[in-house]
């Protein structure tokens, strides 16, 4: 593995290594000395077009705890935002000696281009393009339902026969497209819930069957886990749903609907969340919950994803 | 006696083969055994007459590092093109007469084609008042052909009153149907690609709902109206349909429209990237069956060079458009000769023959025939050749390029003069 694009380009032994390796380095973060000599020397740069705090300080935790150093990149205020292309700031910073391109950026395909189009010869991570993918949300978020259900028996397994239901802005969603391609892999079964103004035009997307309520997707599915993507409020005012209350009763995790799940079923959410709008605070901070896992757990599943493109360069 | 010029042993398309004689820019004899002062060699090639592209981006006057007249009739006349007719969305753009008379003399000057400029409909594109579409009319350009390419006249008034304004000189409206509130950000093909790869949709009813719109108009007012472009399958059913009630309307389609789907965009190669988008193989295949059955009446380029950094970038900052002159006639020959379901005089038609007639072009797309104008294209339908984006072209965002695509351009006779021979251009003495 050199770069990683998109879910789709994991095969699932791929993705069991993966999930792995950060079980291994789950143990690590739970040490006091939470540092692993494997990147030293190697220098990765987290280049973001796009503003999101989160995800970078995660990549960032991820590779300073395997000992690269780690350069931050954001576009904003930089020679990108004065009309630079990708190609330009990509080859300039692979110039400044990155190894590895960990990016974000608001178009779809960006990633996909600097791995393909002989521009540079780094990894690359794809941190989220635009609508199309996240495959490291998909493979955290893999990793913690394989951590709820199996608990510490877990390497190895796959997710054969979970029920997954994915409620919300489907459409614009690049974390429902990884999880969707990443989950399928793994043996687990994705259905969709949303408006249908915010599915994608083809509703037989990628394969997966939907409601178009969450009732109707509670009650016929039965999920074992409910992922609730965030809404955009910017939708709001494009038409897709006609108000915040409107979208919160179809399609909100309320704590009615939270009661109705099986007591089993876990509740996911990428963050950040909007409180009262995909997601009732009863329903986020309830036991269920994975949400703070979801992130502690982000940081093993980078590490391993680092580990896996970039240690001893042998592995291709 | 010795003619000017004798383009020996040409297939004809129907298995006959002659000799052509030319005096000056016209044919004046066909037979066999004539001889000239200069004679072509053209056994194993078919004569057809010049084609004609009703739809190319010159980029002159505003973008010249894109393409000049120049280098886009040069362009052309490889491809086999004896005339062409540039959009209006130059800059400035082509909006009044004294722009139109510039494009033309820029295509005289250059002199490998006929430059036949094509009038914008509306002020510098906007939608929202009427160009002098008389003034460019009666100019030396002659325009016929108004269209704001690259837009949609989506107001349906505007749409109207030009459709009735240019009755008075037997003008056409050539409409880029697409409904501009469908497409916003719209990226490519609207469909099971595009919900995969994250990209905006461009939905296919955005064209056809337009097309509906503007036939039922043309029949109301009992006008012309040309539509450029067709890239759906629902929007040849349409056209169909308004041709059966006798409504005047005719349709183009585009070499890539007829050759490339929506899957290409999975490389997320903006060289993919057009407008309107590439759609799905059951598309492509009704755009086939209609060029065949005469549904569609020409094939147009719809050539739109750019420069590289506007394709070297990611897919949603990449320009929409690509090149086409010198390869439409091998697509032409893929869909109407090699798939065996239809002939040679079908190609003349929608290469050449119709797209002259829609635009009333003056000694353009004649049949080949004592008394017609000399403008030929010898194609040698047996070549195999692998398409190479570096071309006359000044631009390289060729989606052809790698392909290996059937015919060959070997020869172009443009007003009795070679410009093309042995596949080379020939250069215009200055
Ligand atoms: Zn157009
Ligand atoms: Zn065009």
């Amino acid at each position: 593995m050199k770069h990683l694009i998109s879910a789709a380009d994991l095969s699932l032994d791929e993705i069991l290594s993966i999930l792995d390796t950060a079980e291994e380095m789950s143990v690590v973060n739970d040490r006091d000395v939470k540092k692993l000599p494997t990147l030293r020397g190697k220098t990765v740069v987290n280049l973001f077009f796009e503003d999101s705090t989160r995800t970078r300080i995660s990549f960032e935790v991820a590779a300073k705890r395997l000992s690269a150093d780690v350069i931050n990149f954001s576009a904003k205020g930089s020679s990108v935002s004065k009309g630079e292309s990708l190609k330009d700031t990509a080859q300039t910073l692979e110039a400044m000696g990155a190894q590895a391109l960990i990016v974000r950026h608001h178009a779809s395909g960006a990633a996909h281009n600097l791995a393909n189009s002989g521009w540079i010869s780094s990894h690359i991570i794809n941190a989220g393009d635009g609508k199309h993918e996240h495959p490291t949300q998909a493979l955290l978020d893999a990793f913690t339902m394989r951590k709820r259900i199996h608990g510490s028996h877990s390497r190895g397994k796959s997710l054969d026969g979970l029920k997954v239901l994915i409620v919300g802005d489907v459409l614009h969603s690049r974390v429902a497209r990884s999880n969707l391609l990443l989950l399928r892999s793994l043996g687990a079964e994705v259905r969709l819930a949303a408006p249908a103004t915010l599915l994608p035009a083809n509703p037989n997307f990628l394969g997966a069957s939907y409601y178009l309520g969450l009732d109707d997707a509670i009650d016929e599915f039965h999920p074992d886990v409910v992922m609730m993507l965030r809404v955009q409020l910017e939708r709001m005012s494009a038409s897709f749903f006609p108000t915040a209350r409107e979208y919160s009763r179809g399609w909100g995790l309320s704590a009615e609907r939270l009661a109705r799940l099986s007591e089993n079923a876990i509740v996911m959410h990428p963050g950040p969340m909007n409180r009262g709008l995909e997601i009732s605070s009863e329903a986020a901070d309830s036991a269920q919950s994975t949400v703070l896992e979801q992130v502690a757990n982000g940081i093993s599943v980078r590490m391993s994803v680092l580990y896996h493109l970039m240690s001893g360069e042998t592995r291709e | 006696m010795n003619y000017q010029l004798v383009l020996k042993n040409t297939n004809l398309g129907d298995g006959t083969t002659v000799d052509i004689a030319i005096e000056q820019e016209t044919i004046v004899a066909i037979d066999t055994g004539l001889s000239g002062e200069v004679e072509i060699e053209c056994r194993g090639l078919i004569a057809l007459p010049g084609f004609v592209d009703l739809h190319t981006h010159l980029r002159e006057p505003g973008f010249e590092a894109s393409e000049t007249v120049l280098t886009g009739s040069r362009a052309a006349a490889k491809g086999g093109y004896t005339a062409i007719h540039p959009m209006a969305n130059t800059n400035p753009v082509a909006d009044t007469a004294g722009v139109v008379e510039q494009v033309k003399a820029l295509g005289d000057a250059a002199g490998y084609v006929d430059v036949f400029p094509i009038g914008a409909v509306t002020v510098d594109l906007g939608g929202v008042q009427l160009a002098e579409l008389g003034a460019m009319a009666d100019s030396k350009a002659k325009v016929r052909v108004f269209s704001d390419d690259g837009k949609c006249v989506s107001d349906p008034l505007m749409m109207r009153r030009a459709l009735e304004y240019v009755k008075k000189f037997d003008g056409v409206i050539a409409q880029h149907a697409q409904d501009p509130r469908l497409t916003e950000g719209a990226q490519m093909n609207e469909g099971q690609v595009s919900a995969q790869l994250g990209l905006t949709g461009w939905p296919g009813v955005a064209e056809e709902s337009i097309i509906a719109r503007d036939v039922m108009l043309a029949e109301t007012l009992d006008s012309r109206i040309h539509i450029c472009h067709l890239s759906t399958a629902r929007s040849v059913e349409i056209v169909r349909w308004a041709k059966q009630r006798g409504i005047r309307v005719t349709a183009e389609v585009t070499p890539h429209h007829l050759l490339l789907t929506d899957e290409l965009a999975r490389t997320y190669d903006p060289v993919y990237k057009v407008n309107p988008p590439l759609r799905t193989e059951a598309d492509v295949l009704a755009l086939r069956e209609a060029l065949i059955d005469g549904t569609i009446d020409i094939i147009a380029t719809d050539h739109a060079p750019h420069p590289a950094e506007a394709k070297e970038c990611e897919w949603d900052a990449a320009a929409f458009g690509m090149v086409g002159l010198e390869t439409a006639v091998s697509v032409a020959q893929l869909v109407l000769i090699d798939s065996g379901r239809s002939n040679w005089q079908r190609l003349a038609e929608v290469m050449s023959l119709n797209p002259a007639k829609i635009a009333a072009d003056l000694g353009q797309g004649e049949a080949i025939k004592v008394g017609s104008t000399a403008n030929l294209a010898l194609v040698d339908p047996a070549v195999q050749r692998e398409i190479v984006a570096v071309t006359e072209s000044k631009s390289r965002n060729n989606p052809f390029a790698g392909m290996t695509l059937p015919g060959r351009v070997v020869h172009t006779i443009y007003r009795g003069r070679p410009t093309v021979l042995d596949g080379s251009i020939v250069e215009v003495a200055r």
